[in-house]
């Protein structure tokens, strides 16, 4: 049972390491603008003005 | 906003500026947008907000906003200054609850990692040691994702009313007390699982909620901003500068170019043109005006450049009575009791009395303070009113996500529940059942060598008449010819040359009744007049409602023979040459018959109507005030979407009412099984889960639904 003492501490540990990730992504703005992620991959860079 | 900023050599003092661009609409948009807009000398950096269409811009306080406007139209994109998005407090109420989901969710998740162990068998001293951890997560859990149900409570409590948020907080309340109780004095049974699931759930529909009116607004927000909300003053040496609407005082002088709308009440010092005031009044013919004449804020200038003597402004312009009016109308409407409220006022009571019930008839059977009490924690528990907090907003959420992608944005939930309660349709005529600008009234004199010359003379314009002219010769599949030397002569129309002849698009020299321009190619001069038609399936749309049950009419500020004329043609009833109080009485008096009144309209006019009236829609075209009043607002050309929303409204107040029959045969197993004391820890989230699932899954049925209408 002594592996529950490492065990249930790893859990919440994990567990709170996505909430503080959740946490971040939202206050960095990571959901502000969905679309535009997933269009943005379409754009084609040029390499010497790497603009994003 | 989180883009990586490039180092500036001009000056580290940047100011940042948003612009809407409505026009952005694929990857290469982003990308020419924010290359096109980063080269231009003083932009330190640009970023595109794709799913808000709207771009931020940090730069050198040399470079004005209207250059930046400037350049974004070279690179091919109408843009407005953004303006602090009036509808933006949403956000921050929905990133709140996002939060409380997320540890909700999180705590969730662990303590039923420690449940599952326990409803396995753990033996007395695991049991307990995991009920203290379980205890330890729930309770800061639930204190922080419980916030948004107890502060709402409270604040219903304090108003001596009950909603959803009473019955919830003292579940969850009493199922974390008692809990706390079992594992003190190391008991079998703890209900944090339940708690903190309950919370789960229930913080879910709040979030979707949140979303759906969130999403939508955002929607309108990026139409909202062309009326006229400054103006350009001209300065004493001569220049101009662009003002807020707040700022602009009597004695100053506006240049107010074509297309623009007035931000304040004023007297032309300098120029003639024609004004649309069809915003304001709901007149659809242009009247011209000139040196003296009085025009209004929310009127919109179609002809040329003016200088208007600023006489009143802000607070003493025609539109204030308008806003006045609008205020009061509003107030009917927060009287609307939203359904799941409705049904909690029945709920909430019901099962309060049933737990207390139990916990009496426990104690008179000699059970015991404790042992009365889990069973009416379990009671509480196992009536959750998942389908009444989850359910609701889900359907909801689906039905608003189906409409938006045929063009409707609705602001709220509560919006389509009054939508789908409409009996009756109230229609203002100008720019509602019109498009409210104007389009060439036959393309039939142009060969195609005229078309293809026209259209590029009127794409370089952003005259009214000139983008009305572009937009009909794309419809009927015009390419532009390739023309040199486009030149634009303010007031006067567009010059080039095309294979060799002088080319033209100019205003007739000779006053016209209507609006109407001449196109020149070489010596020929063909003169094409404007009208604003109506919009293309209007027909279609009266017929749809009709077979709904609902009945249009016309209310317009109009001329009464102009409004008349379209009635004939539509074959509904009419009344025109109303003014905003008009309108506004008129549905007074439907309400009195007992009828409930669909408003559509798009001016200033409309406004105290849209604010009074069970529930309103606008067109994308509206004005702002417009659009803020209303409940939903469409965009396009194509009227439908006004009967469809009726339509996907009702399916969905259909999908709500099984819902909640579901919930009560649910709660007519599982309440007897709680009140005689069969029900555990396990059987309560397994109820749950299961409950909601069902619930969740019956709402998901309406986008299959509203996806086979897409294909009809």
């Amino acid at each position: 049972m002594s592996i529950l003492g490492f065990l249930i501490p790893l859990a919440l540990l994990m567990g709170l390491v996505g909430l503080g990730a959740f946490f971040w992504a939202m206050k960095s703005g990571q959901f502000e603008d969905l679309d535009g992620a997933a269009n943005r991959i379409l754009i084609e860079e040029e390499d010497e003005e790497d603009q994003r | 906003m989180n883009a990586p900023t490039p180092d500036l050599t001009t000056s580290d003092t940047c100011i940042d500026s948003r612009f809407t661009v409505p026009g952005m609409r694929c990857a290469g948009c982003i990308g020419k947008v924010e290359r096109g807009l980063s080269v231009v000398p003083g932009v330190a950096a640009a970023r595109v907000n794709f799913s808000a269409k709207r771009v931020a811009v940090s730069h050198a306080p040399e470079l004005t906003e209207d250059a930046i406007i400037e350049e974004l139209r070279k690179l091919g994109f109408e843009a407005e200054r953004a303006a602090d998005n009036p509808l933006g407090r949403d956000d921050a109420e929905t990133k709140r609850l996002l939060r409380a989901l997320a540890v909700a969710g999180f705590g969730m998740m662990n303590i039923m990692l420690l449940s599952v162990s326990v409803w396995a068998g753990a033996d007395a001293v695991t049991r307990e040691m995991f009920h203290w951890i379980s205890a330890l997560i729930a309770i800061p859990v639930i204190a922080y994702a419980g916030r948004p149900f107890f502060s709402s409570a409270l604040m219903a409590l304090r108003y001596r009313r009950t909603n959803m948020d009473v019955p919830i907080s003292i579940g969850v309340l009493l199922a974390t007390g008692l809990s706390l109780y079992e594992t003190i004095v190391g008991g079998v049974h703890a209900y944090f699982d339940g708690a903190v699931m309950l919370l789960f759930f229930l913080l879910a529909g709040r979030v979707l909620d949140a979303m759906m009116r969130s999403r939508a607004r955002s929607g309108i927000a990026s139409l909202l901003g062309r009326m006229g909300r400054g103006a350009h003053v001209v300065q004493p040496d001569g220049s101009t500068q662009y003002m807020e609407a707040e700022r602009l005082a009597p004695g100053m002088v506006m240049l107010v170019a074509a297309g623009e709308a007035l931000a304040a009440d004023g007297e032309i010092v300098d120029g003639r043109t024609n004004v649309d005031s069809s915003m304001l009044t709901g007149e659809s013919d242009p009247r011209p005006a000139a040196v003296g004449d009085t025009i209004h804020a929310g009127m919109i200038n179609l002809g040329n450049p003016v200088r208007v003597k600023v006489t009143a402004a802000a607070q003493d312009t025609a539109l204030a009575d308008i806003a006045r009016l609008m205020d009061e109308a509003g107030q009917s409407r927060s009287r609307y009791v939203r359904i799941a409220d409705k049904a909690s006022r029945i709920y909430a009571p019901a099962v309060h009395s049933l737990a207390f019930l139990s916990f009496c008839g426990w104690m008179l059977a000699g059970a015991g303070v404790y042992h009365s009490l889990t069973i009416a924690v379990a009671v509480l528990i196992i009536t959750c009113p998942c389908a009444l907090g989850l359910a609701v907003p889900a359907a909801q959420v689906v039905a608003s996500g189906a409409l938006m992608k045929r063009g409707l944005l609705i602001k709220d939930g509560s919006a389509l529940e009054r939508l789908a309660e409409v009996d009756e349709a109230l229609f203002d005529k100008t720019g509602t059942l019109t498009l409210g600008e104007p389009r060439p009234v036959d393309l039939a004199p142009l060969d195609p060598r005229a078309r293809s010359v026209a259209l590029a003379l009127a794409q370089g314009s952003r005259h009214p008449l000139s983008r009305g002219l572009a937009h009909a010769l794309r419809e009927a599949g015009t390419e532009p010819a390739p023309l040199d030397d486009l030149a634009e002569t303010a007031g006067m129309g567009m010059t080039a040359r095309y294979d060799g002849q002088d080319v033209a698009l100019v205003r007739p020299e000779v006053e016209t009744a209507g609006l109407a321009v001449d196109l020149l190619i070489g010596g020929e001069r063909t003169r094409m007049a404007f009208a604003d038609p109506l919009r293309p399936d209007v027909r279609e749309t009266i017929a749809a409602l009709d077979a709904q049950g609902v009945r249009s009419g016309i209310a317009s500020g109009d001329r009464v023979e102009a409004v008349d004329a379209v009635a004939a043609t539509l074959g509904i009833p009419a009344t025109g040459g109303m003014k905003p109080a008009d309108k506004l009485d008129m549905l007074g008096a439907r309400v009195e018959e007992g009828h409930k009144v669909l408003m559509v309209g798009d001016g200033l006019n409309d406004g105290p109507a849209l604010a009074g009236a069970h529930v309103s829609i606008a067109p994308g075209g509206a004005s702002d005030v417009s659009q803020q009043a209303a409940d939903a607002v469409f965009v396009g050309e194509r009227f439908m979407p006004v009967a469809l929303a009726i339509r996907v409204a009702r399916a969905t107040m259909g999908i709500v009412r099984q819902n909640f029959a579901m919930a009560a045969v649910y709660n007519m197993f599982a309440v007897p099984l709680a009140i005689f004391g069969f029900v555990t820890p396990l059987i309560a989230a397994v109820a749950m889960s299961a409950s909601s699932l069902v619930v969740v899954g019956n709402s998901l049925r309406l986008a299959r639904a509203a996806g086979r209408e897409d294909a009809a």
